[in-house]
């Protein structure tokens, strides 16, 4: 099935979606209520067999932007060939999602790098814990509102002098 | 010279030379320093190039590169540290057997570099007692082979036999992480 016919089908169940498109890289934006229904559909209906990656964009101070986080989805079809980008916007204070790990379980890991850098919550994760900062770590850095230059993480530790073995 | 009235030989044989026991054994382990390579980053591949046959660290007595802390009296910090792994870095080097040195290799190593952010540690020496410190990014190694030979002669002209010379004052300065607060800075709100 072509890309096309993939987004016609998309079109007619799920109503309020909005497409672009740029240079020959389709774009579906859904509502956080449809996403977890819409990305099952791509699965199961449409052989999007892959889920290349899961991210984030802040769009805190964005020029434009009316929404804060934008959570983004990358597919792909082994059969045929086809790649999908699925976004979904979030605003605070409802920053959680389903987890989409039931459907693909290499969502795992890319889930908990989002949640550790932007704190987006996804429900109905096995693991949901820090995968790159340290587990005391109590901030999302990736998030705009994050200083540059931290907030003191990178003093706490005990210094060594001569001598302490 | 003999006292008392009494004479008292001290003619030496002719291969044999007196010194002082601090001064032989920093001699020995000047000549004999084992690297840690602690190797992050890009400062790593030079530190590589070091060791191998171009420039050959073995004209310094410094070629025999361990990755056991145990058998290592030189830690060569090559790279950024983030803060994950500074925990390590010190764990390391408190494996290690004394006496032992540091160098710091490289611009990120010595002040963090251009790494300005939340996640990298902003100089070893602010957690961790350096002896030698080595500018470039990355340095060649004709510099870290300098500071090597700069190493040998700071061992050469403090070491002792105890380590006596770890204890002195300049050695004990505080660290500038207790000097410091932590830098806090608030975004500019976009228009």
């Amino acid at each position: 099935m072509a890309l096309t016919d993939t987004i016609t089908a998309l079109q007619s169940d799920f109503g309020d979606l909005v497409l672009s498109e740029f240079r020959g890289q389709h774009r579906v934006t859904v509502c956080r209520a449809q996403m977890y229904d819409l990305l099952q559909a791509l699965k199961v209906q449409h052989a999007f067999d892959m889920l290349v990656d899961v991210t984030c964009v802040d769009y805190l101070h964005y020029r434009g932007a009316t929404d804060r986080f934008g959570l983004v989805y990358l597919l792909a079809s082994t059969s045929t060939n086809a790649r999908l980008t699925v976004r979904v916007l979030l605003n605070e204070p409802e920053l959680t999602v389903p987890s989409v790990t039931p459907l693909w379980e290499g969502g795992n890991w890319l889930e908990r790098e989002v949640w550790d850098m932007f704190g987006i919550r996804f429900d109905g994760h096995p693991d949901l814990r820090r995968i790159l900062l340290p587990d005391e770590f109590t901030a999302h850095p990736l998030r705009k509102d994050y200083p540059l230059q931290g907030r003191g993480e990178r003093h706490n530790f005990p210094v060594l002098a001569r001598g302490d073995a | 010279m003999a006292q008392g009235g009494l004479p008292m030989a001290v003619e030496l044989p002719e291969n044999v030379v007196v010194s002082k026991l601090d001064e032989l054994a920093s001699w020995c382990r000047k000549n004999s320093l084992w690297p840690m390579p602690f190797a992050t980053a890009c400062c790593g591949i030079e530190l590589m190039a070091t060791g191998a046959s171009r420039h050959d660290l073995s004209r310094f007595g410094a070629e025999v590169f361990r990755f056991s802390p145990r058998q290592c009296d030189l830690m060569i910090v090559a790279g950024r540290v983030v803060m994950k792994m500074l925990p390590v870095l010190q764990r390391i080097w408190q494996q290690m057997h004394e006496p032992k040195w540091c160098i710091s290799m490289g611009a990120c190593a010595s002040t963090g570099g251009v790494f300005d952010t939340y996640c990298v540690v902003q100089g070893i020496d602010r957690f961790m007692p350096v002896d030698m410190y080595v500018p470039g990014c990355p340095p060649r190694p004709e510099q870290l082979i300098q500071a090597i030979i700069d190493l040998q002669d700071k061992i050469q002209r403090e070491g002792t036999v105890e380590g006596r010379e770890f204890e002195s004052v300049a050695r004990q300065q505080p660290k500038r992480a207790l000097l410091e607060l932590p830098v806090i800075h608030v975004p500019v709100i976009g228009k």
